[in-house]
């Protein structure tokens, strides 16, 4: 009988010659992310009482949250950071300044089709835009990585996304994977393995595959997938010397779920406040008054994001009410996006550029807001308090209808301007 | 680890996000694990850290601890004095971090006939919860993942693991 990517990866890891979904399997991951929290994962690897790291290769540390500090408490923090990758011998470390953890690690060339990589943050499952199996852990286990090795993990139950259709013009991944999330809820995922396939997703960049991923979290998936193409060997190309070994479903497999979707009818989508699954059309809020739109983190940062933004913003003004926050997700697409003239065109259209890096998504620094405020994010999560006062709303959305509504003062469907 | 444990219910609805069990504002200021507990479930329900006491018990919907991987959304209830959480389903990750914090977890709709403030009894060697107006059972936990949470989490379980303790 066929297997699904994940039973297929997870055997291999495991060294069995086939697992079921709910078996628990002990592996060896590939690659282990950390990021701002390193400091706090490095304090519970010391209580468990081992001098070093199992594997220092298998360490990928990231500065990214809030930097650079916001204060000397971060500043303590990131000095520990620094202080461990030194002491354990961590090569693939990447302080401030170098982007948000999701974007360096595959820029990098530390996520590659078929890995297993864990990652101390939620979001993890991005990798898996580029065929590797990629899943979030806390704090305590990412510890407990360091210091041996391995990870029990349950195999899970498979969900297959197919998606159809032509994208229509102004609509993109971030429209459809909000479609999904509002339709199945945000536990309709909840511990499976999610593959995305089909026409349409073969049709995407490799940075609107990572879209759809980076956001199955918010509906529960443990993994998200999109098998491997030229598409992705030619994204990694010059990023890696290792050789890498592509794992892909059988066509045989059984899944526990598929669903179909046509992009060729799907219009803007917007979350409205405090739930991501939370999504109607963008015509159901338009002209509902922002003070403040964020385009970047690690849903929305790359290049295309900012390049769909300039598009609608180029020479024009901002409405006079609103601030627009721009955070490229990586020294990378910073760079890239300077020599395209596109930061040149969203900071004379009003853009305020912050650094790459996590910015204001989750509250700390870079664009909170004060109670009663609305923002417009292209981020992945809108929940209560999360950029700053409970008493705030964030929306969410994509590039484009982030970018329209800047320009509007209220939130608007990219459409029609 | 108690095989029966009997608490004070703190009732909640579904898919109640790791944000507001304890905000992202916090995740990287406040490293003092008692000071996590004072911020618990701040922007769901602002009287729940004044007021809980040692045993009180979590009882909520589906999808509980969803959203961000911060283990303080575990320690900081876990610091608070709670003895369990029973929700309908619970997030992955919420799941895995309550395990290696040695914090139990009870999957059933026992959420279907409590109210806060009713006495809730968890008998985990029966499998079985029993609520003022009816009782639940609930599936065990796989034994290896078992031995993670009565060793009191995945310190003690690694350090007796690997010779240490």
């Amino acid at each position: 009988m066929g297997k699904t990517f994940a039973e297929k990866i997870l055997a291999l890891k495991a060294g069995l010659d086939e697992v079921v979904p709910g078996q628990i399997v002990t592996v060896r991951p590939d690659k282990l992310l950390t990021h701002d929290n390193t400091s706090a994962i490095a304090k519970t690897f010391r209580k468990i009482g081992v001098k070093r790291v199992a594997n220092p290769d298998m360490n990928v540390v990231i500065l990214d949250h809030v930097t650079p500090a916001a204060n000397e408490t971060y500043a303590q923090s990131h000095k520990e950071t620094r202080e461990f990758v030194r002491e354990q011998g961590i090569s693939a470390f990447y302080d401030i300044g170098e982007g948000i953890c999701h974007q360096v690690l595959p820029e990098h060339g530390h996520a590659l089709p078929g890995m297993l990589i864990v990652g101390s943050d939620s979001h993890t499952p991005l990798h898996g835009a580029l065929g590797a199996f990629a899943t979030g852990i806390g704090r305590t286990e990412a510890a407990a990585v360091m210091a041996t090795g391995e990870i029990w993990l349950r195999v899970p139950e498979s969900m297959r996304i197919v998606v159809v259709g032509q994208m229509p013009d102004r609509v993109s991944a971030k429209d459809l994977i909000l479609r999904i999330i509002g339709d199945i809820g945000a536990d309709g995922a909840d511990y499976k393995s999610v593959e995305f396939a089909g026409p349409a997703v073969e049709a995407m960049s490799v940075g609107s595959r990572m879209v759809l991923c980076n956001m199955a979290a918010e509906m529960g998936a443990k993994n998200a997938y999109v098998a491997p193409d030229d598409k992705t060997r030619a994204w990694l190309a010059g990023r890696t010397q290792a050789s890498y070994q592509e794992v892909l479903p059988d066509p045989d497999a059984t899944y526990a779920q598929v669903l179909t979707y046509d992009v060729s009818t799907l219009v803007p989508q917007v979350a409205k406040p405090h739930r991501v699954d939370n999504v109607v059309p963008v015509t159901e809020v338009a002209g509902l008054e922002i003070n403040q739109a964020l385009i970047g983190t690690c849903t929305n940062g790359r290049l295309e994001d900012l390049q769909a933004a300039a598009d609608i913003l180029r020479g024009k003004k901002i409405a006079p009410w609103v601030r627009l926050l721009v955070l490229p997700a990586s020294r990378e697409v910073l760079l890239e996006a300077i020599q395209a003239g596109i930061i040149t065109d969203l900071v004379a259209a009003g853009a305020t550029l912050l650094n790459p890096g996590c910015g204001p998504c989750l509250g700390a620094h870079e664009g909170c807001m004060a109670p009663g405020e609305r923002t417009i994010s292209t981020a992945n999560r809108n929940f209560k308090g999360r950029m700053g006062s409970p008493e705030a709303e964030i929306y969410l959305a994509s590039p484009a209808t982030v970018a329209a509504s800047a320009l509007k003062g209220v939130i608007t469907d990219p459409r029609t301007v | 680890m108690e095989t029966r444990i009997t608490g004070r219910v703190w009732k909640y609805g579904d898919d109640v996000n790791t944000d507001v069990i304890f905000p992202g504002k916090y995740t990287y200021s406040i490293t003092d694990r008692k000071e996590m507990a004072q911020h618990a479930l701040e922007d769901l329900d602002p009287t729940f850290a004044k007021n809980v006491k040692p045993g009180d018990l979590i009882v909520a919907g589906k999808n509980w601890g969803c959203g961000s991987s911060r283990e303080q959304a575990v320690i900081c209830l876990k610091e608070a004095g709670v003895g369990a959480i029973i929700a309908r389903s619970f997030a992955r990750i919420y799941f895995r971090n309550c395990i290696n914090e040695g914090l139990p977890i009870v999957t059933c709709d026992a959420v279907d006939s409590v109210e806060t403030g009713d006495e809730v009894t968890i008998d985990f060697a029966a499998g079985k919860v029993f609520t003022p107006r009816g009782e639940y059972t609930f599936p065990p936990l796989d034994p290896s993942v078992m031995e993670i949470l009565s060793s009191g989490g995945l310190v003690p379980y690694v350090r007796k693991k690997l010779g240490l303790a």
